[in-house]
């Protein structure tokens, strides 16, 4: 067919406005046409870097709104925080000695810096991509320059981050004042808790990626979600310190789940239930499982956008 | 009275066949929620892994107590657990569309949408209840036998009512869900243990105010034929029935109270 | 012997097909799964600064097609290049050379200001900051944006948001801009505003431009390229002049005479469509002829009352080409 302009071009001498690049060759499709100056690797990770840190901050940004919905989760959490720790004092007090190694104090600490904490490596149902696929608004995604996974996993930082001062603050507060609580010895235990964390973050953003994957694969995802937050919600630990379990139980779970990761590690961090050693052995674990539930995001998801069905002709 | 009864059943019978499509979805919902019913039942197992009695109960006794009030809570979830969309109706203003109808409002949003995938955990729960009452090895008697039966089904009552009231907040507060949750969640996690394992000022909260310590507790130590070491009289714990039927008055109350808010606000 | 290099088309597909598969229940369990071609071997090139209209009806592949271009959806067949590049495997990398407007869907950050999406837009695409500025005071000035730029995404009406998709799409300088059904749901005032700018960029012969659309004013507005898919095909290829030629749409001259003619005049090149009204209306279609000597010998004749001229109708034409397929 034959293909003809019906406007006349102007000439190409003229100088090309403000959305111009002027026109490019069969030699460049390998170079970047666009930029004259060299690409440098130093600047594409620095613009990698504030890439990142930009959409961990429209995350945050994001979150800070919720205001109403942080006061009532609060209270909800103060609320639970008193049952829990009620129940598991009168487990320490009865129980004499130390259930699950732990001190009453240690016990009243893992629960309130526990109640912050569900918030801030999210527990619970997350859907975002999920509803994305299956209302074609993923497109938008691909179509940035930057990797979905990458852009979702800052958002959830930023979003972490926002939760580190709306929800963690107040319940830790509350049991300070209120209750007796047990505080770190060691300075290390700081800096130490802030990594584990971030990585528990990490390890549950990954967990729940993965399950929103597959909704390129299933219409519902509301199966896989379930049996995500089931898993997630016992196995890591906020039900019951999973220390109470057996210690075959307790080897199975840290060494063959990503869950103890994502809750239990954090809090024995805090309550410093383990020596310096065996504490920084235990985050390094975290670490590697995030980095192995990483690994099977990106693989997973190269193969979810081959698969991509976007409704609409 | 005929016909609403025939456009419920046609609009249940209609989500009956819409959830269904959803196949495999359902069926692993429905069979990984009742994994969720062992939950509070299995916690109590592991905390007597590390001590021998909670609150001055034994393990039997705590079982019973957990088992009723879950019993009773899912029951009450199946039943007017819709009652939470109430939010999401109000903030999108589909409350109009279901003010217009010719059906009670309340009947609407509970039929609207019924969580078929729940019937398992009531399922699960029913067992999980006889089989406690076996375990524990109760000295029965006519009595303690009709409680057992009216107890779950006033543990409904009473969360029921909770889950109302909770809910009708949200004509004057529309953002009050996550608040009603932690009354609803809350008295459930609360009723799953003792009471006698709390401070004071929880228990006039959910005890008393709410009247949760009818939902196991005080079934439970009438089952039992234990005195309450709390100090009530034993005769307090066979009203269960009466104080859920009072709480659930109390509860329609408000929801009409709330309609009519809504209705002259119009907003 | 030294040559220039030959400038590469910005788009050139070959063949391009996109296959789906339907699953339909067949019985009571079982169920049948039959592949449906949404596109079925589409050819284009589109030159470097072009502007392209492409309309089909619903269902035609128009959308599929361009979410191939842009690197979406994965093509089930046939060559597809863009930008120099093969969408899907360097999606990356053509990302920074397009840019691409979706009528229904959003790329900007819903709960933040509009400026904050700019602004988050430049670290995300990596722009130098002086053509970042240059480019959002160009949209500015010529998109009127001043007024709700400070404005929640989630708050601004349509007009106002697809105002606000172009500049988006536009800050990183690409080379092509894809816009599916830009103007969709829009008021008159801004789709003449949103068409206008859109002129103007591509008669500019920088960015090369490459539009779906529904509506066909905008494809006249726009003066660019037509391309006429139906059911996964390309039915034609051309200028709107072309389209008019090739399925014969014809200029018309409605007539409207005091007293109705006894004998309905001949003449050359122009032939008696219709009558209406009881022969006080008279329309002629033109074969080709101007409409000058027709009137004049309408006048001639006497008992003129009124005449207006009728341009094919490109919405006739179009219908009749989708009816052609169907």
């Amino acid at each position: 067919m034959p293909s003809a302009a019906a406007c006349p071009r102007p000439p190409s001498s003229r100088k090309p406005g403000p959305f111009g690049r002027g026109p490019y060759t069969d030699a460049d499709p390998d170079t970047d046409p666009d930029s004259g100056r060299p690409s440098s690797s130093a600047r594409a990770l620095s613009d990698t870097v504030r890439c990142f840190l930009v959409l961990a901050s429209a995350g945050f940004r994001r979150y800070s709104t919720y205001r109403q919905a942080m006061i009532a989760g609060v209270f909800t959490n103060v609320v639970f925080g008193a049952m829990l720790v009620a129940v598991l004092t009168a487990v320490a007090e009865a129980g004499g000695g130390r259930p699950g190694g732990y001190t009453a104090a240690q016990l009243v600490t893992f629960v309130w810096v526990g109640q912050g904490l569900l918030n801030v490596v999210w527990l619970w149902n997350w859907k975002e991509l999920a509803d994305r696929v299956a209302a074609g608004d993923v497109a938008s995604d691909l179509l940035r320059p930057v990797d979905p996974l990458a852009a979702y996993a800052a958002a959830d930082l930023g979003r972490a981050a926002q939760a580190l001062l709306g929800r963690l603050l107040v319940p830790v507060v509350f049991g300070l004042v209120f209750y007796t609580m047990y505080l770190p010895q060691h300075a290390v235990t700081y800096p130490l808790f802030a990594v584990s964390v971030t990585a528990a973050t990490l390890v549950s953003f990954a967990g729940r990626y993965l399950v929103n994957l597959s909704a390129f694969w299933l219409l519902d995802v509301r199966g896989p979600a379930m049996l995500w937050t089931l898993a997630v919600g016992i196995l890591s630990g906020s039900y019951f310190p999973l220390r109470f379990l057996p210690e075959w139980a307790q080897w199975l779970l840290w060494c063959g789940t990503p869950f103890p990761s994502v809750f239990q590690i954090p809090l024995d961090v805090a309550v410093e239930r383990t020596s310096g050693a065996t504490a920084a052995a235990t985050v390094l674990l975290q670490l590697v499982w995030a980095a192995l539930m990483f690994a099977l995001c990106v693989v997973v998801q190269r193969r979810a956008v081959v698969r991509l069905v976007v409704q609409g002709g | 009275m005929g016909d609403s009864a025939r456009a419920y059943r046609e609009l249940v019978r209609a989500q009956i066949r819409s959830q269904s499509q959803y196949r495999l979805s359902f069926a692993l919902d429905a069979g990984l929620t009742s994994v969720m019913t062992l939950l509070e039942i299995l916690t109590v197992i592991v905390l007597f892994r590390v001590t021998p009695e909670l609150g001055g109960f034994s393990l039997r006794e705590a079982l019973l107590i957990a088992a009723l009030c879950e019993f009773g809570f899912h029951i009450a979830d199946l039943a007017v657990g819709n009652i939470e969309d109430v939010n999401r109706y109000v903030r999108l203003g589909l409350m109009d569309s279901v003010l217009v109808r010719p059906l009670s409002p309340l009947g609407q949003l509970l039929a609207t949408d019924f969580p078929f995938r729940k019937v398992g955990r009531v399922v699960q729960s029913a067992a999980l209840y006889v089989g406690v009452l076996v375990y524990a090895d109760l000295d029965w008697t006519p009595a303690r036998a009709v409680l057992a039966v009216v107890a779950p089904l006033s543990a409904a009552a009473l969360f029921s009512a909770v889950f109302v009231a909770g809910a009708t907040v949200a004509f004057w507060w529309i953002d009050s869900g996550e608040i009603a949750n932690a009354f609803t969640y809350g008295g459930r996690q609360f009723g799953s243990y003792p009471v006698t394992v709390y401070p004071s000022w929880l228990r006039s909260v959910f005890a008393y105010g709410l009247g949760l310590a009818f939902a196991g507790y005080q079934p439970a130590l009438a089952l039992l034929g234990r005195p309450d070491p709390l100090g009530t009289p034993a005769w307090v714990a066979w009203c269960t029935p009466a104080v859920a039927a009072v709480a659930w008055t109390a509860a329609l109350l408000l929801w009409r109270t709330g309609i009519r808010q809504y209705r002259s606000t119009g907003s | 012997m030294s040559r220039t290099p030959r400038v590469t088309p910005a788009i050139r597909a070959t063949g391009l097909r996109k296959d789906f598969t339907v699953k339909r229940k067949a019985g009571r369990l079982r169920r049948t799964t039959h592949t449906v071609a949404a596109v079925a071997g589409v050819d284009l090139t589109v030159g470097q600064g072009e502007t392209v209209g492409y309309i089909g009806p619903n269902g035609a592949g128009k959308s599929t097609t361009l979410k191939m271009m842009t690197g979406v959806l994965t093509p089930s067949g046939g060559e597809l290049s863009v930008c120099g590049v093969e969408p899907v495997p360097r999606r990356k990398q053509l990302a920074r050379r397009i840019g691409v407007v979706f009528g229904q869907r959003s790329q900007l950050w819903w709960d933040l200001p509009l400026r904050e999406s700019f602004r988050m837009l430049r670290y995300v695409y990596a722009v130098p900051e002086a053509e970042h500025a240059e480019r959002l005071a160009a949209c500015r000035e010529l998109l009127d944006l001043d007024a709700f730029l400070d404005t929640p995404v989630r708050q601004l009406s349509l007009g106002q948001r697809m105002r606000g998709e172009i500049t988006a799409a536009l800050l990183h300088g690409p080379r092509v801009l894809f816009l599916d059904e830009p103007t969709i749901g829009l008021d008159v005032v801004s789709k003449q505003a949103l068409r206008g700018f859109l002129a103007d960029l591509g008669a500019g012969g920088d960015v090369t431009i490459m539009l779906t659309t529904h509506d066909l004013a905008d494809i006249e507005r726009l003066c660019p390229r037509l391309v006429v898919v139906d059911h996964g095909r390309v039915v034609h290829d051309g200028t709107l002049a072309e389209l008019h030629a090739r399925h014969g749409s014809q200029r018309r001259v409605v007539v409207d005479l005091d007293t109705p003619y006894d004998e309905l005049p001949h003449v050359p090149g122009a032939k008696v469509d219709r009558v209406e009204d009881d022969g006080h209306r008279v329309v002629f279609a033109l074969d080709g002829v101007p409409a000058g000597g027709l009137i004049a010998r309408l006048a001639q004749q006497g008992g003129l009352r009124d005449v207006a001229v009728l341009e094919p109708d490109i919405e006739e034409v179009v219908a009749r080409l989708y009816a052609r397929g169907a």
